[in-house]
């Protein structure tokens, strides 16, 4: 049986036979959904709920990959898993980058359709003229109603321009580590690794305090009308997004640091890595379209 | 297309017999097997199917006379919303999968699914979807009931069922996503050696690029739910005018989302059809290729239809002309599969066992439900159906009759391969023609109600639609009733019944690789990939 499931035997695609995982985490994402339900209902215990979830979930993701990890080191994986690795995380990528796209069409709807037909453009001239008379269509905006206040903006080139530095750095950054250990060269290796995840909390860093600035300065919120809910839930996802994206360099550098990687073979790496792509290029839209046009 | 069997079934028992399932109920739970999660799906929906076709009943029910008689009108709209978001999300989209499960392992040739354990997660994540989407019914406040496409700001004024009802929207489009990477992952990385992508059975193909359109838009709906939410809970503005955003852009995100999501839930029907007429006509199916490139026209169309949708929210001229013309685009290659079906029959040596005959329903029915689509795709015409009966009678043409009917061809189709026993015809026959004459007495009535006026989603109407009303009410518990046949029918074929041959049907042979495993197919199948030639 050990025989039949090396990556050796060529041809044999490796089949988990039963796993638990999935079902922990089924179950923990049940109850973490519940938390976060009841919690949003006012709920009194939904706290204990939520975070009870939410731990069970990382209970789910630890021993999950630390499977995975366990059988690929021990070599069960063949071509053509890593292949199915290779495309499963493709997909993903795209998967996420549609969720992205959501967000992208709302901004670009409101301002380009449906805050110019609020100030009449168009066949709005009758909607303009007895709804909302004296709104003038500008953006950014926080509509007829000026909901949540006036409020200032935060101009590109400050903040968002270092930031766009440094998330371009970082992916020059990872680029090295890549080459690195294709090369073998693991000192490089390391060394470039965790200064791409360290570039990435600076950037959530900078982001926070960004953020801090908006809500405390400017009086720019989630409520503030649709630049602010475009404005914060872009940011705001991607933020969590670079987050994520960063935990995970972390754990592939914890497993460089363990030996884990061939010069041959590291997808996990590679899958990080065009997670990481993938938050920059994220980014760079959000720069052009969010903070710069 | 034939596979040879060199390596045959006697490897395929080796050195695996300890990898047998796992005993009691640990091997539902954790199974990584596709055929046991095929099987998982297909329970599942089966379940779901009647969840949500008692609430069918409860609208029915209601609709029955003019006036107010069993439910109030909160509790009549949560019906209606909860009946589509189950049907949809619970009863076909699952079941697709669970045939998908099956059978795209066994047409291609592979051992497996590609990524095993997530396959499982998939499942069980929308159980636990489920779990919330019922529990929202017993919130204060009642259940969600604005409707299965949740419109706002409607559906912002929806109680504590409200995050449940978004988180369970959440976790079942994540149990979709990561149940259409597998499928891709399969079909692309798994083939068996030969086994070219224009040779793949019709029903991987267009399992393939439903795959692609779940990817591309699951996470849509995911973010337009997420916009719900927070405008709902955290003061953003993203569908109210006040603050600069509109509810028609809620509209627009949603039916991005949904205009493919009808084609998700329709594609694998073409499949699963495009794979029982050529059998049960004892040819080729005919234009292959042609059906191929159709399935994926309708799979690329299906993005930019979408405002067809809301031609009366009030979208600029060049907006409606553009939706228009695009959505009648798709009669095309709709076309050219009907025509191909038909041309499949023509000269053929026909016989009209239950997989036939639910397949040739699905050939007429959901062929009506395409013209009354695209009826509706003109859009000065659409002022007129839009929101009435008549939409109502349209989608469910394309859905009952169309998904449904080939949902159950299929498992009528397969379901020999599946327990190696054959069921009992006679009785399946019965199903069908109950299936069909009630199908028709429910639902084509709802083309009269629609065109004289009578308005969709509302418990109470006025007179003059009362005898079309009752004739429709009577052939919905008629056909609710005669679906009660279906489960007594495939608990007894599980439990035995005549022995069904490899290739079970006498068409069947020659007509893909599932037939060239025993039956019932092995709990672990082609170990060693076979070769197509």
């Amino acid at each position: 049986m050990a025989h039949a499931q090396t990556a050796h035997d060529a041809g044999k695609y490796y089949i988990p036979h039963g796993s638990k995982w999935p079902i922990v985490g089924a179950v923990s994402l049940f109850v973490m959904m519940l938390g976060a339900a009841a919690l949003l209902n006012g709920v009194n215990i939904a706290p204990f709920i939520f975070w009870a979830g939410f731990a069970s979930v990382l209970f789910m993701f630890y021993g999950w990959f630390g499977t995975v990890i366990g059988e690929s080191q021990a070599g069960m994986y063949n071509a053509g898993v890593d292949r199915s690795f290779r495309m499963g995380m493709m997909w993903f990528i795209f998967s996420e980058v549609m969720f992205f796209a959501a967000f992208f069409g709302a901004l670009y709807y409101a301002r380009n359709l449906s805050v110019p037909w609020l100030g009449g453009e168009g066949a709005r001239y009758l909607s303009n003229l007895f709804l909302w008379q004296d709104f003038e269509p500008t953006w950014p905006t926080n509509g007829p109603a000026a909901v949540g206040g006036a409020f200032e903006t935060i101009p590109a080139f400050g903040l968002p321009a270092v930031n766009t530095a440094i998330l371009l750095t970082s992916g020059v950054t990872i680029t090295i580590a890549h080459h690195a250990l294709q090369a073998g060269n693991r000192g490089v290796l390391k060394i470039f690794l965790a200064l791409t995840f360290l570039l990435g909390f600076f950037f959530v860093y900078l982001q926070a305090t960004e953020y801090a600035h908006a809500y405390h300065e400017l009086n720019l919120t989630l409520g503030s009308g649709i630049y602010g809910s475009t404005f914060f839930m872009l940011t705001g996802f991607h933020g969590l997004h670079v987050t994520l994206g960063a935990i995970m360099l972390v754990v592939v550098w914890l497993r460089v640091m363990k030996g884990h990687f061939t010069p041959k073979q590291h997808f996990a790496f590679e899958a990080v890595a065009w997670y990481w792509h993938f938050v920059d290029v994220v980014w760079l839209g959000l720069f052009i379209f969010v903070y710069w046009l | 297309m034939s596979a040879s069997q060199t390596h045959g079934h006697a490897a395929a028992h080796d050195h695996h017999d300890e990898h047998g399932p796992a005993k009691g109920i640990l091997r539902w739970l954790t199974t990584t097997n596709h055929k046991d999660i095929g099987t998982l799906y297909l329970v599942f929906s089966l379940i779901m199917f009647f969840v949500g076709g008692t609430m069918a009943l409860v609208i029915r029910a209601e609709l029955f006379m003019p006036g107010m008689q069993l439910v109030d009108p909160q509790f009549f709209n949560t019906m209606t919303t909860v009946h589509a978001l189950i049907m949809v999300f619970g009863a076909v989209m699952p079941a697709t999968v669970g045939l998908a499960n099956w059978m795209i392992p066994l047409q291609i040739g592979a051992p497996d699914m590609a990524l095993p354990r997530m396959n499982n997660f998939s499942f069980w994540l929308l159980v636990a979807a489920f779990s919330l989407l019922i529990l929202s019914l017993f919130m204060p406040g009642g259940g969600p009931a604005a409707g299965w496409t949740l419109y706002p700001p409607l559906v912002l004024q929806t109680g504590d069922a409200f995050p449940l009802a978004i988180f369970a929207i959440h976790l079942a489009g994540a149990s979709s996503i990561m149940g259409a990477i597998n499928i891709i992952v399969t079909i692309m990385n798994l083939r068996a050696p030969g086994m070219t992508l224009l040779k793949m059975p019709m029903f991987t193909w267009t399992w393939l690029i439903t795959a692609y359109l779940l990817i591309a838009v699951m996470p849509v709906f995911a973010g337009a739910v997420t916009m719900l939410l927070t405008d709902h809970f955290f003061h953003t503005t993203f569908f109210a005018a006040a603050g600069g955003g509109d509810p028609v852009l809620y509209q627009h995100i949603f039916w991005f989302f949904g205009h493919p999501e009808v084609y998700i839930m329709i594609l694998p029907a073409f499949g699963i059809v495009s794979e029982i007429i050529p059998t049960f006509s004892r040819k080729k199916l005919f234009g292959y290729d042609a059906m191929v490139y159709a399935t994926a026209s309708i799979g690329f169309l299906s993005f930019i239809v979408w405002a067809h949708h809301m031609f009366t929210v009030g979208m600029p001229l060049a907006g409606q002309m553009f939706f228009m013309l695009s959505t009648m685009l798709i009669a095309v290659p709709t076309g050219v599969k009907v025509f191909n079906w038909t041309a499949t029959m023509w000269k053929g040596s026909l016989t009209f066992e239950p997989p036939m005959l639910f397949a040739l329903a699905f050939l007429f029915l959901f062929t009506i439900g395409g013209f009354s689509g695209l009826m509706m795709a003109i859009a000065p015409v659409d002022f007129q159906y839009h929101d009435t009966y008549f939409i109502v009678a349209h989608f469910h043409y394309v859905l009952v009759p169309g998904a449904v009917f080939a949902i159950m061809a299929a498992v009528y189709y397969w379901l020999p391969k599946w327990t190696g026993h054959l069921y009992d015809i006679k009785l399946a026959n019965w199903h069908f023609w109950l299936s069909a004459i009630f199908v028709n007495l429910l639902f084509f009535p709802q083309h009269f109600l629609g065109l004289a006026g009578m308005p969709r989603r509302i418990p109470d109407y006025s007179t003059q639609f009362a005898d079309w009303n009752m004739v429709s009410s009577i052939g919905a518990f008629g056909f609710g009733l005669s679906q009660l046949l279906f489960p007594y029918i495939v608990v007894k074929c599980v439990r035995g019944g005549a022995r069904a041959s490899d290739h079970v049907w006498e068409g069947a042979y020659n007509h893909g690789l599932e037939w060239t495993v025993p039956s019932p197919a092995p709990y672990h199948t082609f170990e060693v990939a076979p070769v197509v030639k």
